[in-house]
């Protein structure tokens, strides 16, 4: 049974903003690693451009970019919540709101990525 | 988190939350038709504007990451102490230093 404190979208806005998070840290050090393969030319970075050719990098790269827009969307909630004067009211449809963003950043990412 | 932590995340968060908006939408323009190298530094290489911005990104990030992830450790696996901290710094150094060689890659390359 969902314990009632989880049964509300703030506990799942907090975890999400959280794995997201950590998530990106966990990327974040790879990706300037990777970016730094230019020091040794552009003929470098075009050989590690090439895995992103398989599926499967693919499949994480999508995963990066929804965590970057969703960790996005709902951090700007957060900085809503604790910085404006008014509470936040309709917590349920901001949240919602904050995943259908980072959904929707994702999808067309998603596009332009098969295109 | 103390006062100042805190500051300091939300301080990066806001900044953060610009550089992110610009990073996703040139993402999304950049990956269409493929990742190049030709495509990428054609963009960053020699130009003074993506150096700031990078520069400003990496910063930001440098900050923020390391703090939101010591929150993460102290609730989630109970990590906490001096060791903890100094771990995070070198994770906050880590970070600076990788992020500004790849920005000073993509700019002299």
């Amino acid at each position: 049974m969902i314990r009632p404190s989880r049964n509300h979208a703030g506990w799942w806005a907090a975890l999400a903003h959280r794995l997201s998070g950590l998530a990106l840290a966990v990327f974040l050090p790879l990706h300037f690693l990777a970016l730094g393969t230019a020091l040794a030319g552009a003929d470098a970075l075009d050989r590690f451009l090439e895995l992103t050719g398989s599926p499967l990098v693919k499949i994480a790269e999508t995963g990066i970019v929804l965590a970057l827009a969703v960790h996005l969307a709902l951090g700007l909630r957060v900085l809503h919540v604790e910085f404006l004067p008014r509470p936040e009211s309709r917590t349920r449809a901001i949240v919602a709101g904050c995943f259908g963003a980072g959904v929707a950043v994702t999808l067309l990412f998603l596009l332009n990525l098969t295109a | 988190m103390t006062a100042r932590l805190f500051m300091l995340q939300r301080g990066s968060a806001a900044v953060l939350a610009l550089a992110v908006l610009v990073h996703l939408a040139t993402i999304i323009i950049a990956v269409r038709g493929g990742l190049t190298a030709g495509e990428i530094l054609g963009r960053t290489s020699g130009n003074l504007g993506w150096f700031a911005f990078y520069t400003v990104f990496v910063f930001a990030a440098a900050i923020h990451a390391p703090i939101g992830l010591r929150t993460i450790l102290r609730e989630w696996t109970g990590w906490r102490g001096r060791f903890c901290d100094a771990v995070m710094v070198v994770f906050a150094v880590s970070l600076l230093v990788l992020g500004l060689r790849a920005t000073w890659a993509v700019y002299a390359a």
